[in-house]
């Protein structure tokens, strides 16, 4: 574990998030062009899509059925304990928990990305079905934060048109998009566009996090802004929902690599998806609690160590079975 | 030319997930067209939230002083308590003034 945890530490990906975060700390006017960094998640989520969707051609239904449903529970849950925690220990306002736990509910697919390169990186195969269950896993927990947020019947009629907003989103139409595109691709189809789309991926994710890195950076200064008990929130609350979906993941029949790719799924926060929807469905939740602790906490911790602990626990749980 | 007619800018600027909400609202209220714009800046509610593609957006209608009242008073109604939006009216004077309801 150890030696994975260094291992992941000197990553490329990684480290180019480091430099985007000590480029931004040093005063460095470094900056991806808004467009490119619009470009390059378009390229990510339609590449994971696209290769997600030509593996679903060698997977059986029976094979994916159970990892399914772990993973709609898993979407259900999350933002209820994230919302439950927040609301009673951290004395939040039924809005900001809840804002809070959309965006934990969610998934933050570079999170997801990163477990998939580290599996690879540490040697575990994982199961070719995985971006299904991303996109399974994207839309009930902001469903579930947004039904906690709103009280009032007037408020939720506006939920409706929320929960379209985020499945025609960008982020969904790629995923699923990509895998019908990349479902129906044949083999041919397929070897042709794969330099593109697989040769390029690691590197353009590495330039992805150079930008979030960046991005990271400037949310630092809102720490102090959040306290103490959000800080702790978003080391915690990863630690929870990872381990807990390790295991179940395991028990629902994925290999140790898959079940540390649907933990970091879990354990991770959405800053894409879930922003926007929160914003207009929870007007009197707070962004800066949610976007910090998912940005600033979250999602570099489960990049740099939640993802190998997360691969620790599903071995050792596939050790005990 | 023809003589110029005395009518009203009004010019919003609201974070931009507001911008589709204040289109819509601007159409209700009989507005013809706008021009929209990404805008950055910084407010009493600091710095916008910048994962958000686009940050600010200004909205900018030239509109008869009626409907001008109309949209500030829709706008400090529906966003105002909640959002960073500002809202402001100028007097313009254009050619062609029916074109603006």
């Amino acid at each position: 574990m150890t030696s994975a945890l260094a291992d992941n530490l000197l990553s490329p990906v990684v480290l180019a998030f480091l430099l985007g975060v000590t480029a931004r700390l040093a005063g460095s006017d470094l900056r991806l062009p808004k467009d490119l960094y619009t470009a390059l998640s378009i390229y990510l989520l339609f590449a994971i899509g696209l290769k997600g969707g030509h593996e679903l051609q060698h997977a059986s239904v029976g094979e994916i059925a159970a990892p399914a449903a772990i993973t709609l529970l898993l979407g259900c849950l999350t933002p209820l304990s994230a919302f439950v925690i927040l609301r009673r220990l951290g004395g939040f306002s039924v809005a900001d928990s809840a804002g809070i736990a959309a965006h934990y509910g969610s998934v933050s697919a570079v999170t997801f990305i990163a477990a998939q390169s580290f599996c690879a990186q540490a040697g575990s195969s994982v199961e070719g079905f995985m971006p299904t269950l991303l996109a399974l896993l994207e839309s009930p927990g902001i469903a579930v934060g947004l039904y906690l947020g709103t009280r009032s019947q007037t408020e939720r009629a506006g939920l409706a048109d929320s929960l379209r907003e985020i499945l025609v989103g960008r982020s969904m139409i790629l995923l699923l998009g990509g895998l019908i595109v990349g479902g129906l691709t044949t083999a041919d189809g397929w070897s042709a566009i794969s330099p593109f789309f697989e040769t390029g991926f690691r590197g353009a994710l590495t330039l992805f996090l150079l930008e979030m890195g960046i991005v990271t950076a400037e949310r630092i200064s809102d720490l102090k802004k959040v306290g103490p008990f959000l800080l702790g929130f978003g080391v915690f609350l990863p630690l929870l929902h990872g381990t807990l979906a390790a295991a179940l993941g395991i028990f629902a029949g994925l290999s140790g690599g898959g079940a540390t790719v649907l933990a970091a799924m879990a354990a991770s926060a959405s800053y894409i998806a879930a922003p926007p929807a929160v914003r207009l469905a929870i007007p009197a939740a707070n962004p800066t609690y949610s976007l910090t602790a998912a940005l600033a906490v979250t999602f570099p911790f489960n990049v740099s160590i939640g993802i190998p602990i997360y691969h620790a626990v599903a071995h050792q749980v596939l050790r005990l079975l | 030319m023809n003589p110029l007619v005395e009518v009203r800018l009004v010019t919003i600027v609201a974070e931009s997930v507001l911008a589709a909400s204040i289109v819509a609202a601007l159409r209700e209220l009989g507005v013809s067209g706008y021009t929209l714009t990404e805008a950055r800046g910084q407010g009493s509610r600091g710095r916008r939230t910048g994962e958000i593609p686009g940050d600010n957006v200004r909205i900018e209608v030239l509109v008869s002083p009626a409907t001008a009242d109309k949209i500030l008073a829709t706008v400090s109604e529906r966003w105002f308590a909640d959002y960073a939006v500002v809202a402001w009216v100028t007097t313009a004077s254009v050619v062609r003034g029916l074109k603006f309801p």
